[in-house]
């Protein structure tokens, strides 16, 4: 089964070219048929191959050399495990559910944009899978680069505004930063085991020096910053709501940003040899995760909200990544990926029904008019604030415990910002579903809910949300029955050979749980009580402004990057370029259209002169050739 | 009778002939200045030809070392004589479209 495993990003890369090529002959239900049809294929295709692997299947699938340099070669394969398999259900399964949904939310483009529109999502997709899937670094940077292009695309799909040509240019460039890291480790790697194998270079990790691991994890999360949004390379996830609200669920949930988490998933090994790394990574992910937090907290727009969220949860997953709990990680991106899915389509479909509002302030009441959105959104806020038993509870706590077990300090931080997000998210709920309508009378008239293809997704992704869970029970609760933590074991098995898993105490346990628990559900019934009655917004002092205004990282990385750098383009193009080159270039014309002029008087058209030049020269000649020994003498001499 | 007295008037019949054309502005002896020149070196050939030819006949009595040049004087001398021909085939024409046979008047083929 795992031999087919090259169906899985053949399937979307046919509706690319399919939606892609024949955009403008196809009707707009058979673009959607082709791209949804695509995905749901490779997802069966997922699913029979996730088994099988449950099974004790799984390989590594080499379909041909893609470098053959020397001694150097690299092969185009595929690497079929626990992890990659895991992930590809999360990409497949989502990401049908995406582009099912958006048959209806994107139906008023024209079936031209329409099938434009699918043929991204479908290379988007692949991408994503060639990442997963790839059995080497190399194969790997190719669907890391795919998916950083497929953003730029889908981001500025609406490429008439201009804003969000900005916010795609932005996301690709932040994004190009980091994949400078990327491809610096790869060569790093190259350079010291002359392999990029996972396979190869995860069992000659011991033949590397500790400087040499922590040289190529530094780069290699330097990368993970950019795909993943931490902190200093996360603004262009906020901006990337310029796209689609399908896109951003895409892109939160299942492809893109989990790249980040998934690289380091699959580099474990190399991160648990590498301790200082382990520390820059949890210290970056839970800055990222408290500081995100904090901008959530006022920001209005309902997309933005969720974007900060998003990065707030990435900080989550780095967090679990840098004390080790790579299983917490992983699960915390299954976790999210559906709830996080479910909340963007939910918001797409307020947004729909809002007429292109996304201005919470605006809304308000919606639940009786939205009611399957309003039921699949609350349950998506429980899941990500983290309320037992809903799937972000486990998949947090998972994290945090891990965290403790490091330092405590990172675990009072982490639910230190796990009470934001609560909060956050239901400020979000309130002003959204409860409370009166702050819209116009207009948008009144028409609310609505939205059709089954969006719908559906909606309430197939709340289940999951709701369930997906239990597949990670604490060992708390029940021992061994944390079904994932067996699943992924042969992955992290090297890792958990070196780190020794020292658990905590049943009653520490307990009551770290019990009061993080406790103190989310305080905070959800304030943020409800406080928002619930909401009329209007009152201008923003103090540290509130600074929160609105994102603490101006905005503005300082115009100051401290954007402006210089203008300033020295300036320099160049004025200086250097208009005096310096051009000066150069036009002097040489100059200077021959001068000497041309002067040559010119010797052509007088004076017989006499030319026959004495010629008498002249021929004599010069001859005085040279007879004295070409003195002459070369004193040349010699001179120079 | 010694080599260097050719060479000596070869040398003056060339200056001469060179600074005819250089200074004259009468094309027809602009003409005769260049086949002075031409007839200098023609004698210069005969003169050295024939110095040759005496010193590889002291070793050998049917020796052709040398002859040659003298061949070549002939040779000067047709194509010499084909080119006057031309020559003054053009100063004919010349002088019949300008009235002039001054060599500075050709430079209004300049423009």
């Amino acid at each position: 089964m795992s031999k087919l495993v090259y169906l899985v990003p053949l399937f979307p890369l046919l509706g690319f070219l399919i939606n892609g090529l024949l955009r403008k002959s196809l009707s707009k239900s058979a673009i959607g048929f082709t791209g949804s049809g695509a995905m749901l294929a490779s997802f069966v295709v997922s699913l029979l191959i996730f088994f099988d692997v449950k099974n004790g299947g799984g390989a590594t699938v080499q379909l041909f050399n893609f470098i053959h340099v020397g001694s150097l070669i690299i092969p185009f394969e595929f690497l079929v495990d626990p992890l990659s398999s895991l992930f590809l259900l999360i990409i497949t399964g989502i990401g049908f559910l995406i582009h099912l949904y958006s048959t209806a939310y994107m139906h008023e483009e024209e079936p031209m944009h329409f099938g434009r529109y699918f043929a991204y999502l479908n290379l988007f997709v692949f991408s994503m899978l060639l990442l997963v899937l790839g059995g080497n670094y190399v194969v790997m940077f190719i669907g890391w680069e795919g998916v950083g292009l497929c953003s730029y695309l889908l981001i500025g799909f609406w490429f008439k505004n201009n804003n969000y040509n900005a916010a795609a240019k932005k996301a690709f460039i932040m994004n190009r930063i980091g994949d400078l890291g990327f491809l610096l480790a790869v060569f790093w790697l190259i350079v010291k085991l002359g392999t990029v194998s996972y396979a190869s270079v995860f069992a000659a990790v011991s033949q590397l020096s500790a400087t040499d691991i922590t040289i190529i994890t530094t780069l290699l999360f330097v990368g993970a910053m950019g795909k993943s949004a931490q902190i200093p390379l996360y603004t262009w996830l906020p901006d990337a709501m310029a796209g689609p609200t399908p896109v951003s669920a895409l892109i939160h949930a299942a492809t893109m940003v989990t790249a980040g988490i998934y690289m380091i998933a699959r580099s474990n090994i190399l991160y648990t040899m590498a301790p200082a790394t382990q520390t820059l990574v949890a210290v970056i992910g839970l800055s990222t995760a408290i500081f995100a937090a904090t901008i959530a907290l006022k920001q209005n727009d309902i997309k933005k909200v969720l974007a900060y969220s998003t990065v707030s949860q990435l900080g989550y997953m780095f967090l679990g990544l840098g004390v080790g709990a790579y299983t917490g990680a992983v699960f915390h991106v299954m976790t999210h990926a559906f709830f996080k899915a479910l909340l963007f389509l939910g918001a797409g479909s307020v947004i729909h029904a809002m007429h292109h509002e996304q201005d919470i302030t605006k809304m308000g009441g919606l639940r009786s008019k939205l009611p399957i959105t309003h039921i699949t959104f609350l349950l998506g806020c429980l899941a990500i604030a983290g309320v037992p038993p809903f799937s972000g509870f486990f998949s947090k706590d998972e994290i945090l415990m891990a965290a403790y077990n490091t330092n405590p300090i990172f675990y009072y931080v982490g639910m230190g910002g796990a009470l934001l997000t609560a909060f956050y998210m239901f400020r979000l709920y309130s002003l959204t579903f409860l409370g009166n309508f702050r819209g116009t009378s207009h948008q009144q008239e028409q609310l609505h809910e939205s059709p089954i293809a969006m719908t559906l997704p909606l309430m197939v992704l709340a289940f999951f949300a709701v369930v997906a869970g239990f597949v990670g029970i604490p060992e708390l609760f029940a021992p061994h029955a944390h079904a994932l933590e067996h699943f992924l074991a042969p992955v992290f098995a090297d890792s958990a050979a070196v780190v020794l898993a020292c658990h905590l105490e049943a009653s520490t346990e307990w009551v770290l749980m019990g009061t993080t628990t406790v103190l989310i559900v305080i905070v959800i019934v304030y943020a409800v009580n406080k928002f619930k009655k909401y009329t209007a917004a009152e201008p923003n002092t103090g540290i509130a402004k600074v929160l609105e205004n994102k603490w101006y990282i905005d503005e300082l990385y115009d100051a401290v990057i954007s402006k210089p750098l203008h300033l020295v383009a300036g320099f160049f193009k004025n200086t250097v370029e208009k005096k310096l080159i051009d000066g150069a270039v036009n002097g040489v014309g100059k200077l021959v259209s001068y000497g041309s002029r002067q040559f010119r008087l010797l052509q007088s058209g004076q017989v006499g002169t030319y026959i004495l030049m010629m008498v002249m020269a021929l004599v010069l000649f001859i005085i040279i050739w007879f004295n070409d020994n003195a002459i070369m003498y004193y040349l010699h001499k001179i120079f | 009778m010694p080599i260097q007295y050719y060479i000596y008037l070869c040398l003056a019949l060339f200056s001469i002939g060179i600074v005819g054309v250089l200074t004259r502005r009468n094309a027809i002896i602009v003409f005769m200045c260049i086949e002075l020149m031409l007839n200098a070196v023609n004698l210069l050939l005969v003169a050295f030809s024939k110095v040759h030819n005496t010193m590889a006949l002291a070793g050998d009595k049917t020796s052709m070392v040398g002859i040659e040049a003298q061949l070549f004087v002939f040779f000067i001398m047709v194509v010499a004589a084909a080119e006057v021909s031309v020559g003054l085939a053009i100063i004919v024409m010349m002088y019949r479209n300008v009235h002039s046979v001054d060599i500075n008047f050709l430079n209004r083929l300049k423009n």
